[in-house]
Parts: structure tokens; C-alpha cells; sequence
């Protein structure tokens, strides 16, 4: 009994609705008073909806137009995380190689760094021209755009062991391959999975913008669309469905990243 | 220095190291002999830039030397040398494994049976007192207590010789204390040679058998002072006339070579 009325002043104070209030994101406050701001700016100035419509007026088209909405977004991320995979099975071993061999350091590196001056979009008409206008040029943009971090990050974090820990690893009797698996790549997991989050956000934007060039489904596709005749609300529902592609997949990588990267989120103390 | 009877566990002769820097050639060993016994504690003491660091790494078989032979046993060295222990200023800790995970690196490395190299780690965390800290990441430990992590992985393989680039030169005064302490324990049972680099002159002649004293530009080898103080040592042996001896003698060695200058 006694641990029980212990328990109980604890559980209601976390039921109960202010608490509740207060426990979520301020962020998302902030968020609901920018809609009420924007409903309310809308109505009162009578601004055509093919100019701005109003939240709710997106809201009811985002419901009207949910499974045509669904269906693109399903081909969307399909190239999303087609590209993503290519991009990390693409950039780790290149990553490797790089660290690992002074010549591709040399000959190599440079060129993937200066590679990225080369804005996507422009090449993306290319890729059309090469690939058609079927998946591989969506996907070969989402690699384009989210390899990049994954090179360099993995590189930072291989090279990122200190000369101790390898001397210390030789003074084991370990070889390349043990230092590697047991010393080099669990150190460069959390600058790998920094990575891995930068690439979510731009492989996203990568198959959109791919779409927007050439492409007879998908949200870019939505988009180009419902702006060719004037239809703002649905390019919102659009615009609502690529963040929350892009939300979730980032939020995945990172619940991935707390599994296989547990002591990146171990509680810290500074004293005896 | 004096047991020529006994073959050394150690031996260093006409030992120099070069370095290539970009203004030309640094030479931080010059010449230096060495001989060591198995079972000694010998620290070597000098200012920053003696390459007392240097001679940890030729003796690890991590660097090699411009010129001259290092022996461990039977054994010249000329690669790296795994048949030691060594733990450096930074502990070193592989930040994803645990406390005892990270003791135990060195038996997964070495591929030894894992269930004796388990009951050894628990039995040496217990000896530094960390026997309730087996579970925790390097990131919940306190820098005295990571460092007492890093010497139990060091010894978990019972080496024959031990060697420590300045471990305790990160440490707070009485972490410090502390962990001298510690290793003095760890050290007392078996017939382990330790190779200690420190500039800190009390803490060199609290370890050890004997002191290596080095100068500066190139590295080489100044006097060895025997301390013939009794073990086990305790820190009051600090307050001992024979201790305070010995600390004043080397401080004037130091300032024979110019290390210190003091201005009346």
C-alpha cells in the first residue's frame, strides 16, 4: 500500500492536461498560433485562394486529395530510399578507400569535393536525356545529392582514431583488419550516422527536384501540376507530404543511430 | 646496474633516433644505454622534449631506431612488440564498450579464452575499486577512474613488461595520489617490469627501483639514482629523510642542466 500511494501523486501530475500541454514541443506551440495568424489573415483580407489559401482550406484538399496524395508519395519514396541505400553502399566503401590508400586520397578525393560545385539541378536534364524519364534519373540525383556527406563524414570519422589508439591496437598484436572492424569503424559510427541525417534531408529534395524536371508521377510531379493550373492548396498538400517524408525518415535514422550508437547518448559526469 | 650475473630483461645499446622535420633533421636520441631487470620498476624522469617518450615507443617496437639494438629477452626488437602492456597520457578508452568491454578488448584481440579474461578483469577492477563501474561507458566515468580502466586493460594479459608514457600527467594532484597508489598494488604481485615515463620528480622516486634522469636536445641519458627506500611504500614514505634526499638531488641535477633557474 505504501508504495503505492508513493507511485500516486507522481502519475497524476503526469495526466493531467496542463502538464500535458506542457510537455510537448514549444515548437509546436509556436506552430498552431502561426496557422491561427495565417486562417485569420486569410479571411480577413479575402485573398483569392489561388494566390494563398487558407490552412483549413489545405487541410480539407490534403483529406480530398489523400489517396491520389498517398500513391505519389509512395513513388516519391521509393526513389528516396532506392538512392539512399545506392548512396551509402556507393560512399562507405569509396570512404574506406579513401582512408585507407593515399593514392585515392590523392587522385580521387579532390574530385569528389569538387564535384559538389556542380549545382544537381543543372545536370538533371542530362540524366533525362541519358536515363529517360522511368526511376534510374531520380535516382541517380538522390545519390548525386546525399552521397556526399556520407564520403566525407565517414572519412572524418575513420581518420578521426588518435595515434594512440592505434599504437595501442599494434601493441595487441592486432592487424588491419582487426583494427579496423574493432577500433576505426566504431569510433567513426556517430560522424557516420551525422551523415547518414544530412543525406535523409537531401535525398528527399533530391527525387523532388528530379521530378520537377521530368516525370509523369510522384509529389514533384504533383507540384508542377497543380501549379500549372493554379492549384496552391494542392500544392500544399504536396509540400505537407515531402516534409513529413522527410521528417520521418530522418527520425528513423536517428532511432537507428540510438540502437547501434548507444554511448553517443550515455549520461555524462565530470567528477569522482 | 650492478647484477651482471643476470641477463637483463631489457637492454638498450648506443640506441639514437633522428627525426626528419621540416627544418632539417632532429636528432631526439643520442646514444643511450640501458639495462633493466626483469621485476624493476624504472621511471624515466626529463623536462618536455627529452624523448622519454621517444624511447617508450622504440622499446614498444612502434617506432623504430635510427641506430643501435634494443633487446627484450631473446628478443630484438624491430616491429611492433605485443608481448607488452602500455598505457599512454590519454587513457584511450574505446568510448562505445563498457568498463569491463574495454578490459577485454585486449583478450578478444589477443584471442584468449574469454572466460578466464573475464574473471581476471573483474578480479583487477576490483583491486582499483571500480568493481561497481564493470557496466559503464567511458563517457560516466571520471577521468582517474578512466585512467584506472586503461592500466587493468594493460595488464589483463599478465605482460612481462609494462609501459607507461606519463599516465598520471592528465590527473588532479590526489587522483594522482590515488592512482599511484593503485599501481604500486597492481604491480606488487607479479614479476612484471615496468618501463614509467613521468616529469614529475616526487612521483619518480615514490614508484621506482630506479631513476633514469634525461636532459634535453638530443635525448640522452644524464644519471641513474638507485632509491633504496622500502616497499611497500606508503605516502607517507613522502615525509621520509631519504625520500626528501633523493628529490633534492635530482631537482639539482635538473638545475645543474639548466631546466630550472631560480632567480635570488
Amino acid at each position: 500500500m505504501a508504495a503505492i500511494t508513493d507511485a500516486a501523486p507522481v502519475a497524476r501530475t503526469r495526466r493531467s492536461p496542463l502538464r500535458f500541454l506542457g510537455s510537448v514541443s514549444p515548437a509546436f506551440w509556436t506552430l498552431i498560433i502561426l496557422l491561427v495568424l495565417w486562417e485569420i489573415a486569410v479571411r480577413i483580407t479575402n485573398v483569392p485562394v489561388y494566390i494563398l489559401p487558407s490552412p483549413s482550406a489545405i487541410a480539407l484538399e490534403f483529406v480530398d486529395y489523400w489517396p491520389r496524395l498517398l500513391i505519389n508519395a509512395g513513388v516519391t519514396l521509393s526513389e528516396v530510399l532506392i538512392g539512399f541505400i545506392c548512396a551509402i553502399f556507393i560512399g562507405v566503401p569509396l570512404a574506406v578507400l579513401v582512408t585507407y590508400s593515399r593514392a585515392a586520397e590523392r587522385s580521387v578525393y579532390p574530385l569528389i569535393v569538387a564535384s559538389q560545385t556542380i549545382p544537381k539541378v543543372a545536370i538533371a536534364p542530362l540524366l533525362l536525356a541519358w536515363f529517360g524519364y522511368g526511376l534510374t534519373p531520380k535516382i541517380v540525383i538522390v545519390v548525386l545529392l546525399s552521397f556526399f556527406p556520407i564520403v566525407i563524414n565517414t572519412v572524418v570519422g575513420l581518420k578521426s582514431s588518435s595515434a594512440e589508439m592505434l599504437y595501442l591496437a599494434q601493441s595487441m598484436g592486432a592487424g588491419g583488419w582487426q583494427t579496423f572492424w574493432k577500433f576505426r569503424l566504431p569510433q567513426a559510427l556517430p560522424y557516420m550516422f551525422a551523415g547518414l541525417k544530412l543525406a535523409t534531408v537531401l535525398s528527399v529534395i533530391g527525387a523532388v527536384v528530379a521530378e520537377f524536371i521530368g516525370a509523369d508521377k510522384g509529389l514533384g510531379y504533383v507540384i508542377v501540376v497543380a501549379g500549372s493550373s493554379f492549384d496552391i492548396a494542392r500544392q500544399f498538400a504536396a509540400i505537407i507530404m515531402i516534409s513529413a517524408i522527410g521528417m520521418i525518415f530522418f527520425a528513423i535514422i536517428e532511432l537507428i543511430e540510438k540502437f547501434v550508437v548507444p554511448w553517443k547518448h550515455a549520461a555524462v559526469i565530470t567528477s569522482e | 646496474m650492478t647484477d651482471h650475473a643476470v641477463k637483463p630483461h631489457i637492454n638498450i645499446s648506443q640506441v639514437s633516433k633522428t627525426f626528419r622535420g621540416r627544418q632539417g633533421e632532429v636528432q631526439a636520441l643520442r646514444e643511450v644505454d640501458l639495462q633493466i631487470q626483469h621485476g624493476e620498476f624504472v621511471s624515466i624522469l626529463g623536462p618536455s622534449g627529452c624523448g622519454k617518450s621517444t624511447l617508450l615507443m622504440l622499446l614498444s617496437g612502434l617506432l623504430p631506431s635510427s641506430r643501435g639494438k634494443i633487446q627484450v629477452d631473446d628478443k630484438i626488437i624491430n616491429g611492433p612488440n605485443s608481448d607488452i602492456g602500455i598505457v599512454f597520457q590519454q587513457d584511450v578508452l574505446l568510448e562505445w564498450r563498457n568498463a569491463l568491454e574495454n578490459i577485454l578488448i585486449q583478450a578478444e584481440i589477443r584471442k584468449s579464452p574469454m572466460d578466464a579474461a573475464t574473471a581476471r578483469a573483474k578480479q583487477l577492477l576490483k583491486m582499483v575499486s571500480l568493481e561497481d563501474f564493470e557496466g559503464s561507458y567511458p563517457k560516466e566515468l571520471s577521468g582517474g577512474m578512466r585512467q584506472r580502466v586503461s592500466i587493468c586493460r594493460a595488464l589483463l594479459h599478465k605482460p612481462r613488461l609494462l609501459l607507461m608514457d606519463e599516465p598520471f600527467g592528465a590527473l588532479d594532484a590526489m587522483t594522482r595520489d590515488q592512482l599511484q597508489l593503485d599501481l604500486l598494488r597492481l604491480c606488487s604481485d607479479d614479476d612484471m617490469t615496468v618501463f614509467f615515463i613521468t616529469h614529475s620528480i616526487p612521483e619518480a622516486v615514490f614508484l621506482s627501483d630506479r631513476v633514469v634522469v634525461m636532459s634535453p636536445r638530443p635525448g640522452r641519458i644524464e644519471r641513474i639514482i638507485d632509491i633504496d627506500l622500502p616497499r611497500p611504500r606508503r605516502l607517507a614514505v613522502r615525509e621520509d629523510p631519504k625520500f626528501i634526499k633523493y628529490t633534492r638531488e635530482l631537482t639539482e641535477i635538473f638545475m645543474g642542466l639548466g631546466v630550472f633557474r631560480e632567480e635570488v
